[in-house]
């Protein structure tokens, strides 16, 4: 299996954006996705370190995808697209809208944030070009299984999310700006504050959620350590890691050394929550009850 | 304009066209639609003779078979088009493109509209759909302020429908698992959202909790109305606030800006709450009726009439208006 490097989902400052993906070059990982997934007030802020980093990371052996918005309403959104579709990078569509802009016979990827959940959507993807699908984080296991038998007889890879806090909504509301009592559009980029998004909880003050601009996440971090060989079985392609502020590299190496077999799944748990002791893990959107579940807890 | 609503069962099937509903929109009882709740919707008996009913009326009947195809399971999908078309429904309301492809590859004289659940929230993409599948109407998002939609429609053929009154949703619809995170059950896969199935109430020391999935997200006082305890409407904190972070227990009411979503090139006005009765939706459906026949009338709309109906009292415009993000 692969490793694919997610889009950074946070508004990280400039620097740290740019010193986080000359790292990558670096790093145990084959793909990397970069560009602006959530918010496009964002992006004047680093656009013109993109190439360079794409530069750095293809000269270190890596495939390298821009993506595109998970939302694109503004006129302003909709130009961006259509200049994306010209850079000569692969592009990952996280919004049907990219689309439009592909001249048909592009090979492209699907992001986890286009609703691909069966083989009718799958092979009208691929027909349409779709190399390689990353499949949306909610679906269990019985459906990965079945995607990644039917991609193969399309020749497209199935990725799944592997590890990070999960994308689970998109709005044209911006709740770092709610939190502030600032309208969207004088928002002061608040989102800044919060590498790793805002914590959220419930009035029991128990950890649920994470704000992230116009994106809310989950508290819980997902992570597939205990369901590689599963997925792998399943016939996944590729894991996706997100991108987190902290301790990066190191997560990585842990996946990296999972793949290869050369740890077992408990020591690489182990050395994970070492790593990152505050994040909460779980894998309930794979085989549990529910998307929070965490195999570990309810097996011990 | 024409007013688009809804039914949960045959009787408010009957009563929405009684009222006035130039069109009606409903489903069959299975996962296929997004409002999968016990005791609603329609078996494929009930689809045809209320169909019937409906035309004999000269109302228009709309079959929502909107929620994502399980992988593995497409066949009961696939099942719902072509029922739909045997039952005569004028169209059928589709978000997933592999059932999009499929009926218009199986089903060609079969209307198509895209469900607000594929959130198609420019016009590129509702182009886009109307290339590629031929679909007629696009139900936008509840992302869009009242400017964007009129500048989709100026860039547009295909009809655009909206939602002006009922539950609304926060998120870009269809791109939430929110429910699915605390629950298992998801609107894409399972067509519920926030389940009735995953809710508590839990009363301690005069206060009443209202739990899903057993996370606390409304907290009152004995005797003080809860809030169903929907996730993105639920009481939350972030370091220091305390508040509804996402969205407060308000619903949509848009009636004030009818007028303005005509101006846009609007086609149709969508009133959501398929699970609502019988009597809500005779009242809801007589006074939107009015308000349209005013308007086309040239004549001045009743204000306010819709208040009362709204769920916890409290309305907003939501995103048709900037302020609202």
């Amino acid at each position: 299996m692969e490793l694919t490097v997610g889009a950074v989902q946070f508004f990280w400052k400039p620097e740290f954006w740019a010193q986080f993906h000359a790292d990558l070059a670096d790093a145990p990982v084959d793909r990397v996705v970069l560009g602006e997934l959530v918010c496009s007030k964002r992006l004047p802020f680093y656009q013109d370190l993109i190439p360079e980093a794409v530069a750095t990371l293809q000269a270190a052996g890596k495939e390298v995808v821009l993506t595109s918005l998970a939302l694109i309403t503004l006129r302003r959104e909709r130009k961006l697209m259509a200049e994306l579709a010209e850079m000569g990078v692969e592009i990952e569509i996280n919004d049907l809208t990219a689309l439009a802009y592909l001249p048909e016979g592009t090979a492209f990827s699907v992001g986890p944030l286009v609703n691909a959940y069966n083989e009718g959507t799958l092979a009208w993807l691929a027909a349409r070009g779709a190399t390689r699908i990353s499949l949306p984080p909610e679906l269990p296991l019985g459906s990965i299984r079945v995607l990644a038998q039917a991609a193969k007889a399309l020749g497209v890879q199935i990725e799944v999310w592997g590890h990070g806090r999960l994308p689970l909504a998109i709005s044209g509301r911006c709740y770092h700006s709610r939190l502030y009592g600032r309208p969207k559009d004088n928002c002061q980029y608040a989102c800044e504050e919060d590498p790793d998004g805002r914590p959220v909880e419930t009035l029991d003050q128990q950890p649920f959620l994470a704000i992230n601009g116009v994106q809310t996440l989950s508290d819980t971090h997902a992570c597939t350590l205990n369901q590689i060989d599963a997925l792998r079985d399943a016939g996944v392609a590729a894991l996706r890691l997100s991108p987190q502020s902290q301790r990066f590299a190191d997560l990585c190496r842990i996946y990296r050394a999972m793949l290869e077999g050369s740890v077992a799944p408990e020591a690489a748990i182990a050395q994970l929550t070492a790593l990152t002791p505050e994040v909460r893990l779980s894998d309930g959107f794979i085989d549990g009850a529910r998307g929070v579940a965490w195999s570990v807890e309810s097996t011990a | 304009m024409e007013i688009v609503c809804p039914a949960g069962t045959p009787a408010a099937l009957r009563a929405a066209v009684k009222a006035g509903a130039h069109t009606v929109y409903c489903g069959f009882a299975d996962e296929t639609n997004a409002r999968n709740f016990p005791g609603l919707n329609f078996d494929r008996d009930e689809m045809r003779d209320s169909i019937a009913f409906a035309h004999d009326h000269g109302a228009k009947v709309l079959i929502a078979i909107n929620t994502y195809p399980r992988a593995g399971d497409e066949a009961l999908w696939h099942r719902a088009v072509a029922d739909a078309a045997k039952c005569r429904a004028d169209a059928v309301i589709l978000a997933d493109i592999g059932l999009l492809a499929f009926a218009h590859q199986n089903f060609p004289e079969l209307r198509r509209h895209l469900s607000v659940q594929a959130a198609a929230a420019n016009a590129d993409i509702v182009n886009f759909y109307g290339r590629t599948f031929g679909v007629k109407r696009v139900v936008l998002p509840r992302v869009l302020t009242v400017p964007e939609i009129a500048a989709i429609n100026a860039e547009t053929e295909v009809e655009t429908e909206v939602f002006v009154f009922g539950g609304l949703c926060v998120m870009a619809e269809g791109r939430c698992s929110l429910s699915s995170y605390a629950t298992g059950k998801s609107p894409n896969m399972n067509g519920v959202c926030s389940p009735a199935s995953h809710v508590e109430y839990h009363e301690q020391d005069g206060q009443l909790d209202a739990r899903l999935g057993g996370y606390t997200i409304h907290r009152v006082g004995k005797g003080e109305p809860a809030p169903y305890p929907t996730l993105c409407k639920g009481c939350f904190s972030a370091g220091s606030k305390t508040g509804h972070l996402f969205e407060d227990p308000v619903s949509l009411n848009a009636e004030a800006l009818m007028p303005q979503l005509q101006k846009a090139g609007v086609t149709a006005l969508k009133i959501e709450g398929r699970q609502r009765s019988v009597s809500y939706v005779s009242q809801v459906v007589r006074n939107f009726r009015a308000a349209v026949d005013a308007l086309d009338a040239g004549r001045a709309m009743p204000e306010g009439m819709l208040v009362r109906l709204s769920e916890g009292q409290a309305n907003t415009t939501g995103a048709y208006r900037k302020t609202w993000r």
